[in-house]
């Protein structure tokens, strides 16, 4: 049968030049196979039309190639379409024969600038005219991706991997048509985008050291008098580079991400902090998208609707904006290599295809520190089970002391993205309601929403110190504050909040505590809260005893004991959390006053905390400063829970409002009747 | 389900207008500029009674033998109006508010937007997801 012969001459009749190799796994690269040996039928067709054959030669091409009998094009089939398809503009019919062995220029598709003819002509890239010379700059860079893709996947298709060794060695196929449907929206750009040139000459560098003659061929291209020429070809740098990574332009490659970071930090120096709306508008519009792409792109990338950027909302911009301007239709929502909670899962999670891993790389090296610094955050995060996202922003604002303020953001909004994939189901059950109620306007307010809800409720009687995870940094501040523990870490570590102990045998020894535990923590941050939480409960007796160190004794102990109380402290803690942390909140209230207090602000600053040096006073006005910027933040965080509760509150006064004045004017409807 | 969605702005003209097209669109626009009448004589009517406050949902504003209009306006004067089928009874004043609110919620999201200039038509694509949504599905 034809079509059969037509599959079995995929590995045996065609025999393609190195040239025509190249080129058509150029074109197969780009035809996106979606499933291994398949391509996607549409691109193909693209293809097809491109090569301006008459449709009923394609027909005949399909035909032939089997690919109609299989119903799919795969990689065989593609192959000989090709060759078909060069035979068909050469004038030869379209026969099986007419491919097989004979010297065919390799096919041409509409929109080169290139010719593919003199391509064929074997000769060394060096030595190929200039009309063809950006041609074959365009492959020689663009031939990594299709290297890349070539290696992923040759062991999907066996039968030819005999023709693909030859590839191995620096590969030239030609991805003209690559550059099609790019060269075409680069047609009408003059000037290059100033801020695009610097990921080109990137990728750009490190796809000269692969392939040397490139570096050749590229001098006559960048004499090309044409301008849009060479920057079709830094962006075609850019895009092979972006496909390198499995042909996917949705993820970001090391380069880029430095590059975005370096331009993140020309807007905004400090990483950790958001940029402006206004700001991101004049920058993103010099890159001269029209305005509803970048009104789109906006949209897609801010992902927590605030009208401001994060530096990881920021790539995401950057990134679809580059995308887009190599040609890429914007997607509709957000692929999921670009969402920022994507880079979170690839670092813990362990990597199933060898493709993943060049991101997974990516984004160690992009953030080691978080990595690093956080060793024991994150070993952490595995343990305690039940650690939520609030936990880990708190322990990241906690956290924040060890490392410069700038790599501690970072850290923040990493760890804080990274437990979104952790823990969606809390996150989501917050968000419904808040996005009904109000507006969530920073991340840092879900916690803090939460410690609010719970000033609605009547403040009960003797809370239940077990239930008391404290969600809530600042629950756990108020609290420390009032111990006097300062620079406290406590934010993650409160999870493990206080397992059973008894509230009132502790209100006296708080204050006790207190001084003691700032020794404790000076030297040991990481358990403070730990040391001073168990320190109750265990050791009233300790309490007359002096000494660090025997802070430090019971402070490991504590640690392991508290950790395993942490994972059944916090599950049952957390469904009962709304109601109980209010409840936990009057009795903390309660060790230095009697009375409960109304719902606190964040406590000043303690007095007590700062005792008059008896221990080195450098670390004490580091704590002070740490414990400040914290009490700031906390007063900040809360200040928004209150405008939030306010309006809310509002919105309920008004439904009452209304119903009253339904039920009364349903009163004077009745009383004209009843008085007659 | 709605017939006809609209956002009008503060001073009264639309930016947003979508309705189901298999009816006469004109009517819907009608429809809807004649609400703006209503809408203002609540709005007015209950400032007049309540100083601070207002309620931002102003509920059926004006009922027809064919449909019923309902209309909500946000704090910075902007109406959303929403006309449904007078058939489809089964909506209630539940899901009437709720569909302001979702609509209260994309807007915002597209105020957000920095390239999106108040006064502009909106052509946010997730504007017209949610509007999508909440129309009638006509095949």
């Amino acid at each position: 049968m034809d079509q059969e012969s037509a599959a079995a001459s995929g590995g045996s009749l065609i025999s393609l030049t190195d040239h025509e190799q190249r080129y058509y796994s150029g074109l197969h690269a780009l035809c996106q196979a979606d499933a291994p040996g398949k391509l996607s039928s549409g691109k193909v067709a693209e293809l097809f039309k491109a090569s301006q054959l008459p449709p009923e030669a394609l027909h005949k091409v399909t035909e032939v190639c089997g690919a109609k009998h299989l119903g799919y094009f795969g990689t065989a089939q593609f192959y000989i379409a090709l060759k078909l398809l060069a035979a068909g503009q050469s004038g030869l019919p379209i026969r099986l024969e007419s491919v097989s062995g004979t010297d065919l220029p390799l096919p041409r598709f509409a929109g080169l600038k290139n010719e593919p003819e003199s391509r064929h002509a074997a000769a060394p890239p060096g030595a190929d005219p200039q009309g063809s010379a950006p041609g074959s700059v365009a492959r020689n860079p663009a031939d990594r991706s299709t290297f890349r893709h070539l290696e992923a996947s040759a062991e999907k298709k066996e039968p030819w991997s005999p023709p693909r060794s030859p590839c191995s060695s620096p590969p030239r196929s030609p991805l003209a048509y690559r550059g099609y449907p790019y060269s075409k929206q680069r047609n009408g750009v003059d000037a290059q985008i100033p801020y695009d040139n610097k990921p080109s000459s990137r990728p750009g560098a490190q796809l000269e050291q692969h392939s040397s003659p490139s570096r050749y061929v590229s001098k006559p291209a960048v004499e090309h008098p044409a301008m849009a020429r060479a920057s079709s070809i830094e962006r075609l740098n850019q895009q092979a580079t972006m496909n390198y990574s499995d042909d996917d332009p949705w993820r970001m490659t090391a380069e880029q991400l430095e590059y975005y970071t370096n331009q993140f930090k020309s807007l905004q120096p400090d990483l950790g902090a958001l940029i402006l709306g206004a700001v991101a508008k004049n920058f993103f519009t010099k890159s001269k998208l029209p305005i509803p792409e970048l009104s789109h792109i906006w949209e897609l990338s801010d992902v927590d609707r605030d009208g401001a950027l994060t530096f990881t909302e920021f790539c995401i911009a950057f990134h679809l904006i580059v995308a887009r301007k190599n040609g890429y239709p914007l997607p509709e929502s957000l692929p999921p290599t670009l969402q920022p909670g994507f880079s979170q899962r690839e670092e813990e999670q362990i990597p199933d295809t060898p493709e993943s891993l060049e991101p997974l790389i990516v984004f160690e090296d992009a953030e080691p520190r978080s990595c690093q610094v956080d060793p024991s955050g994150i070993g952490r995060l595995e343990p305690s089970v039940a650690t939520r996202k609030q936990d880990l922003q708190g322990e990241s604002l906690k956290q924040d002391t060890s490392v410069k303020r700038l790599a501690s953001s970072r850290e923040k909004s990493t760890l804080q993205l990274g437990a979104f994939p952790e823990r969606p189901e809390p996150h989501l059950e917050l968000d419904p309601q808040m996005r009904t109620k109000t507006r969530q306007r920073s991340y840092s307010s879900t916690s803090i929403e939460d410690a609010i809800k719970k000033a609605e409720e009547p403040p009960t009687p003797p809370p239940r110190p077990q239930k008391t995870h404290s969600r809530a940094s600042s629950l756990d501040l108020n609290k420390l504050f009032q111990q006097g523990a300062p620079g406290v870490k406590g934010g993650w570590l409160l999870p493990p909040a206080l397992p059973p102990r008894p509230p009132t045998s502790q209100v006296p020894h708080f204050l006790n505590v207190s001084e003691q535990a700032t020794q404790a923590k000076v030297q040991q941050p990481n358990f403070a809260d730990f040391s001073h939480f168990r320190e109750e409960e265990e050791s009233s007796v300790k309490l007359e005893e002096q000494g660090p160190s025997s802070r430090f004794g019971l402070s490991s102990e504590d640690l392991t004991s508290a950790s395993k109380q942490d994972v059944s402290g916090t599950p049952h803690s957390q469904a009962p959390q709304k109601p109980i942390r209010r409840k936990y909140h009057p009795e903390s209230q309660n060790l230095e006053t009697g009375p409960p207090p109304p719902p606190p602000p964040p406590p000043p600053p303690p007095a007590m905390p700062f005792p008059p040096p008896a221990k080195p006073s450098q670390k004490l006005l580091s704590r002070q400063k740490r414990e400040i910027q914290m009490a700031i933040r906390k007063n900040r965080e809360t200040n928004a829970v209150l405008r939030r509760l306010n309006s809310e509150l509002q919105q309920q006064l008004k439904v009452v409002h209304k119903e009253r004045v339904t039920l009364e004017s349903q009163l004077e409807l009745l009383r004209p009747l009843a008085s007659t | 389900m709605a017939v006809c969605i609209a956002v009008i702005a503060k001073e009264n003209y639309p930016l947003y207008i979508r309705s189901v097209p298999s009816q006469n669109e004109l009517k819907f626009h009608y429809t809807v500029h004649t609400s703006l009448d209503v809408v203002e004589e609540k709005v007015s009517a209950v400032g007049k009674s309540l100083a601070d406050q207002r309620e931002l949902y102003l509920g059926l504003l004006y009922p027809t033998e064919d449909y019923k209009v309902y209309g909500y306006v946000t704090n910075s004067k902007v109406k959303f109006v929403i006309v449904v089928d007078s058939s489809n009874t089964s909506l209630r004043d539940n899901e009437i508010r709720s569909m302001f609110r979702k609509l209260h919620n994309s807007f915002t999201d597209v105020m957000c937007n920095p390239f999106y200039n108040p006064g502009d038509p909106i052509l946010s694509k997730a504007f017209n997801g949610i509007v999508s949504g909440m129309m009638v599905q006509t095949s």
